[in-house]
């Protein structure tokens, strides 16, 4: 359970974070969205206190993250793959992490097996890839066995097999009834592992909503439809709360009937149907949509002052 | 809620109630880390090596030297020898290599990221600086007061084949000694504190040098009544003044010149722990 309650961060007059309220439940997959720059980081730093907030609070089960005896319980963090002394060999750096809080040797063994770095364990760091550094960014966050895990762009660098991997780890432990907080800029990643969504943009929260109210909210009832008689049935569809546009010869466009309501029209009188699509907005394009309205609005905001 | 079916499970280790009930950040756990950060790293070795060569080699080679080419030297530079202070000159090396090993003790992990790593874990803080003083003035202390141990003895060795060596009981040579020890060990907790400040590791050590060396090199060039009154105070002098033979009022007592060394280096550490509590990471 993390609890942000009115977070600011500034950086000199650049305003980062700015009056973010939300809370990640436990048992549920939580993705974090924005576009880059959007804070989203910056949001996680200050969730584990490596940033101080400049203004508001944010606790994990309660307490500020530094004030629990025992953190690496309490928090697993994926902030930056490269929080790694290059130096170091990938067994050693657990083991230094594992040592601040008795963390003990085995379950570093066991988490390297989990993560698929065996082989290379004892290798330095310095020449992993993007892809084996993430790994092992995973199994530093995984340690203590946390409640929580606050995972920035856990899928970035990996290949096809690896984002399958982490899709199940996810959901894996959310199923565990912890809380997780993954943030993304790939919408279609959410959208097969987020149950629940908190949007950002510029700093500010746009949305904070089930993954599956915010598809549909997003999408208009536009259906697409392809017919060798558009002309009639366009006027068999057009009415007060219907718009029909006709897009090219043969094709309309319908906004205010649903696909049924269309192709029982079209069957009572007898109007032959190619294509009857209704157009389902995806995740990627209810995301654009809501954060090119966030960038409009900050726009004006910053116009006026 | 879910609206995606688990394909296929992955099998998280968990750890016993009874493990995860004993986790906990103590002073204790920090140090344990932080000595295995130390250990786990070929830089610290290397440096730390660096040190002992530096320290204990040039000692060696300058007493062998000398005590193979005494018959052929000449009056001045026979009167100009000494056998204490000679013997531990390898000090003006072994105290770059130390400082520097400091910096990179903590500013190395805020150039590669892993301080991220390190305040995440121990997100107090402070814990991590205290156990990196600790650590590393303890292992400089358990290497480099042996090494001036024993370049004072093999070299009185070496030097009483022309007998010309002195004993560990005349004046001014066992402060001397161990003072080489005692100083490195300061020298260490200095490296650290800059290391934590500048955050920087050639910045750090560019500091590092300008205080130790560079420093009394520009106060020298000032005239004479204000050289004197500024020179002796300038940390390497105070603290190097422990390794003084007899005394002038150019330089501080042995005792109060070390004081005022270790009264930089704490100021150093409490500079350090402000900032590193304050600023973000």
């Amino acid at each position: 359970m993390i609890d942000a309650r009115g977070l600011v961060k500034c950086y000199g007059d650049k305003v980062a974070v700015d009056d973010l309220t939300f809370e990640v439940k436990p048992g549920i997959v939580t993705g974090f969205l924005g576009p880059n720059g959007s804070g989203k980081s910056t949001t996680m730093r200050m969730i584990i206190g490596l940033d101080a907030p400049t203004k508001g609070s944010v606790t994990v089960n309660g307490r500020a993250y530094a004030d629990h005896p025992a953190p690496l319980h309490e928090v697993g963090a994926l902030l930056e793959a490269r929080a790694v002394h290059t130096g170091r060999s990938a067994r050693n750096h657990l083991m230094v992490l594992a040592a601040t809080t008795g963390i003990p040797k085995r379950r570093v063994d066991d988490l390297i097996d989990l993560v698929g770095l065996t082989d290379v364990a004892s290798k330095r760091v310095g020449g992993f890839s993007l892809g084996m550094g993430q790994r092992l960014g995973i199994a530093s966050a995984l340690l203590g066995d946390p409640a929580t895990l606050i995972l920035d762009e856990p899928v970035n660098g990996l290949d096809p097999e690896g984002i399958l991997w982490i899709r199940n780890l996810l959901r894996s432990l959310a199923h565990e009834g912890r809380t997780i907080f993954v943030s993304s800029h790939l919408m279609s990643e959410m959208a097969l592992t987020a149950d629940h969504l908190i949007v950002i943009g510029r700093g500010r929260l746009i949305a904070d909503v089930s993954v599956a109210d915010f598809t549909r909210q997003a999408s208009s009832d536009l259906v697409n439809v392809r017919t060798p008689e558009a002309e009639r049935l366009r006027a068999l569809l057009v009415g007060n709360t219907v718009h029909v546009t006709a897009t090219s010869p043969g094709r309309l466009e319908v906004i205010g009937l649903t696909s049924d309501e269309i192709g029982d029209i079209a069957q009572a009188n007898s109007i032959a149907i190619h294509e009857l699509v209704p157009h389902q907005a995806s995740l990627e394009e209810a995301f654009m949509e809501l954060t090119r309205d966030s960038v409009e609005y900050h726009t004006t905001v910053r116009a006026s002052a | 809620m879910s609206t995606i079916e688990l394909l296929s499970p992955i099998a998280i280790p968990m750890m016993s109630a009874d493990e995860s009930a004993k986790l906990r950040v103590t002073q204790n756990r920090v140090v344990r880390s932080e000595w295995m950060k130390m250990r786990t790293l070929r830089s610290s070795w290397l440096t730390l090596g660096l040190a002992i060569a530096s320290m204990a080699g040039i000692g060696i080679i300058i007493s062998w030297s000398t005590a193979n080419d005494w018959a052929n030297m000449r009056p001045r530079q026979k009167a100009r020898f000494n056998p204490l202070a000679d013997p531990l000159s390898g000090l003006f090396l072994a105290q770059l290599a130390i400082g520097v090993l400091g910096v990179l003790l903590i500013a190395g992990e805020y150039s590669t990221g892993m301080i991220k790593a390190s305040i995440g874990a121990v997100p107090r803080r402070l814990p991590v600086l205290w156990a990196k003083l600790l650590v590393f003035t303890s292992v400089t202390l358990a290497t480099m007061l042996p090494a001036a141990l024993i370049t004072f003895f093999v070299s009185q060795k070496l030097l009483s084949a022309q007998h010309i060596q002195t004993t560990w009981s005349s004046p001014d040579v066992a402060r001397s000694v161990i003072g080489v020890g005692l100083y490195l060990t300061v020298v260490a907790a200095l490296g650290i504190g800059l290391g934590a400040i500048v955050r920087n590791v050639a910045g750090a050590i560019a500091v590092l040098v300008g205080i130790l060396l560079v420093l009394p090199v520009i106060a020298s060039a000032l005239p004479q009544t204000w050289g004197d009154r500024v020179n002796k105070w300038l940390p390497s002098n105070a603290g190097q003044a422990l390794m003084s033979l007899g005394s002038d009022n150019t330089t501080l007592s042995p005792w109060r010149g070390f004081a005022v060394f270790c009264g930089y280096a704490a100021a150093t550490m409490v500079v350090a722990a402000v900032l590193l509590k304050r600023r973000d990471a």
